[in-house]
């Protein structure tokens, strides 16, 4: 297994060119850091403190412990062929994600991150979660070093991912029910925020995807690049040669950065980002963040973000509550400007056909944002020559989401 | 000379401290909130720090947050804002320094906003999620229109960016009292009087503190050792207490509370 210093970490250098991200983590326009003064020297001490460990040997050797023995990496390339057959297009395979311990991507990240405030000093974490993967993820991690763990999220997310709470509890995490605005993800990202603020000085936040004020956008991205440098070795032991797409789900986008990054450079491998279509395009009714929203700043970075003329976030809506969030990476906004990926959209009804067909041809149910990619490839594949390859980066496990597909599908369970 | 530079020059000369409350664009509602700048000038109070509401506040405790619900709730734009400074602007002289997030500073774009708020009478701003870092633009847009951009500065500030920052700031300096979130702590921090000393032998401009001072012996106290008292999440409080009274009661008796501030800042004895 490979970490992220074993391979050269400014793999995309070629590509974005020398500046990319500048010293203050700007793509572009996008990124920087928008935040109160208060939070100004923590951030900077967690990016000396960052730059530092990336070059530690000893730091990457312990972190490649955990990832292997621990998370369970490398995670499994996985050709689907019941699938393939079925969509009648390119060869599809599955990064397997969602077989990590957790069940999803982002213990990748907060194996990383709680090693961080280890080696800062901090003894007590706090997260923000959405569909609550993160959140069981820091709680695993925290667990596992014995660091206090609080964890915000929205009373809405709370409800549709009881399951997910219930393993933080189990795990020793405190969860804090947040009421306000939406209750959901972006709600629980400002409670956080505001904990860190009047904490900073014993508590290290662990945001969990990349989105934040730099450094998180660049840090957390590159915590998830072992999924795309995994996804190298194994197509090219599998099939000789890089796939022609990679698809992934699009919510801050933690996944799809560590799929998409260590192909940046490989021009020939198309990247494509699925987002939250929602119920449909009006405002309120989606998460497409990339696909319809503007250039604006939120939770202290410059992205894309849905807003009205007034700058006020608009409200989202997807099945999904790890997608379901009005801002987005600044890298993605970037990548898209440069037209080095694409970012489309499905509905939550093409979503939930998606979770379902995979369970039934693969075996495998995934998670609903995971299904989100999936359902676009349901209606990318048959349009791609046989000849060509596709790696779908499924990013977690849907065992969590059983309970509001069931909802969904008028079935009590 | 910009209304900020002429108040704290004014008060400098008499040697008291200003007594700066704060409060939320349309809360309850525009007029009400038209009413409380007028009747806060009346009470002695020396500048208003006018909040403009936004939806994803990450600086503001939970008390000013509900207030930014509440003003949004009732649907108010920026442009309404706007246009309550200039009707205030035909009574009252007093001092407006806007406090705006990053996030509606950029929709709104810097060069327009400085124009626009200026011609309206507002004296200046802070922006809360704004590091000096990013600050450079708003800074210099606002020079040109003589528009006082004042930054920010906490106890986790370290000393080569205070440096940076009383080089920047415009009109004066917000000294962040607690480290943490607006009105969520209830004494003075002792460090804090060495912090002030320390950014007072480095610059000249005048430095208010605010961030946690809810009482009038708290703003008493705050006034011996700064140049301006900041009250916020106190009186955003006592706001939302009387928020189902006629708007008279309401004013006057968040008036009797600034007041009340007013004459503990003040009065050092």
């Amino acid at each position: 297994m490979k970490t992220m210093t074993d391979n050269n970490i400014n793999i995309a250098e070629a590509f974005y060119g020398q500046n990319i991200p500048d010293k203050s983590g700007h793509f572009g326009e996008y990124g920087g850091k928008f935040v109160p003064e208060t939070l100004m020297p923590a951030l900077e001490q967690l990016e000396r403190e960052y730059l530092t460990a990336k070059d530690d040997p000893k730091f990457n050797e312990e972190l490649k412990y955990y990832l292997n023995e621990y998370v369970g990496r490398p995670s499994p390339l996985y050709f689907a062929r019941r699938l393939t057959e079925k969509l009648n297009g390119p060869k599809i395979y599955l990064k397997r994600e969602d077989l990590n311990h957790t069940g999803a991507h982002k213990i990748n990240n907060t194996m990383g991150q709680v090693l961080l405030a280890i080696r800062m000093g901090k003894k007590r974490i706090i997260a923000e979660t959405g569909a609550g993967q993160h959140g069981v993820a820091t709680a695993t991690a925290a667990a596992m070093f014995g660091l206090e763990c609080d964890v915000y999220m929205g009373e809405e997310d709370i409800r549709r991912q009881s399951l997910n709470v219930f393993r933080m509890k189990l795990l020793g995490a405190n969860v804090i029910p947040v009421k306000t605005g939406s209750k959901t993800l972006k709600d629980a990202t400002n409670e956080a925020l505001r904990d860190w603020m009047s904490s900073v000085v014993n508590t290290h936040y662990i945001i969990g995807s990349v989105v934040g004020p730099h450094p998180y956008p660049v840090m957390v991205r590159d915590f998830q690049i072992v999924i795309g440098q995994e996804m190298r070795e194994q197509i090219q032991s599998a099939e000789g040669r890089l796939p022609d797409y990679i698809i992934a789900c699009v919510g801050g986008g933690s996944n799809a950065i560590g799929a998409f990054y260590p192909f940046i450079d490989d021009k020939d491998v198309k990247l494509i980002g699925v987002e939250a279509g929602g119920l449909g395009y009006d405002v309120g009714q989606h998460a497409s963040t990339l696909s319809s929203g503007e250039k604006g700043v939120l939770h202290g970075s410059l992205s894309y973000v849905l807003q009205d003329d007034d700058g006020q976030t608009s409200p989202v809506h997807s099945i999904s509550a790890g997608l379901d969030y009005p801002g987005v990476g600044p890298e993605h906004s970037y990548l898209k400007d440069i037209h080095r990926a694409e970012y489309v959209s499905v509905t939550d009804d093409e979503a939930v056909d998606a979770f379902s067909m995979c369970a039934r041809l693969e075996g495998i149910i995934p998670a609903l944002e995971a299904s989100h990619a999936i359902a676009y490839m349901v209606k990318f594949a048959p349009t791609v020559d046989k000849d060509k390859i596709i790696i779908l980066n499924l990013s977690g496990s849907g065992d969590k989401d059983s309970f509001e597909v069931a909802s969904k599908l008028g079935i009590d369970l | 000379m910009n209304r900020i530079d002429a108040k704290f020059k004014e008060l400098k000369e008499k040697g008291v401290p200003a007594f700066i409350p704060f409060i939320t664009a349309g809360d309850p509602n525009l007029d009400a909130t038209r009413e409380l700048i007028l009747e806060f000038d009346r009470r002695g109070a020396d500048m208003i720090e006018l909040g403009v509401p936004y939806s994803d506040p990450i600086a503001d405790g939970p008390v000013i947050q509900s207030s930014y619900y509440r003003a949004l709730s009732s649907g108010i734009k920026f442009s309404d804002i706007l246009e309550l400074v200039r009707d205030v602007r035909k009574e009252s002289q007093i001092p407006i320094v806007s406090m705006i997030s990053q996030s509606i500073l950029f929709k709104y774009g810097h060069k327009e906003f400085v124009k626009n708020a200026a011609k309206a009478g507002l004296d200046g701003a802070t922006i809360p999620d704004l590091p000096i870092e990013e600050a450079e633009d708003i800074i210099e847009t606002g020079k040109v229109e003589d528009f006082k951009v004042a930054c920010f500065i906490a106890p986790t500030t370290t000393d080569d960016r205070v440096d940076l920052i009383v080089k920047k700031s415009q009109g004066f300096l917000y000294y962040i009292s607690v480290v943490g979130i607006t009105g969520s702590k209830n004494e003075l921090n002792k460090e804090i009087t060495t912090n002030i000393q320390k950014i007072k032998k480095a610059t000249s401009l005048p430095v208010a503190l605010g961030f946690g001072i809810s009482t009038p012996e708290q703003a008493r106290m705050a006034g011996r050792i700064a140049d301006g008292v900041i009250v916020g999440s106190a009186i955003v409080r006592e706001i939302e207490k009387h928020i189902n009274q006629d708007c008279s009661v309401l004013v006057d008796k968040v008036g009797e509370f600034v007041g009340e501030l007013v004459t503990s800042t003040k009065n050092q004895n």
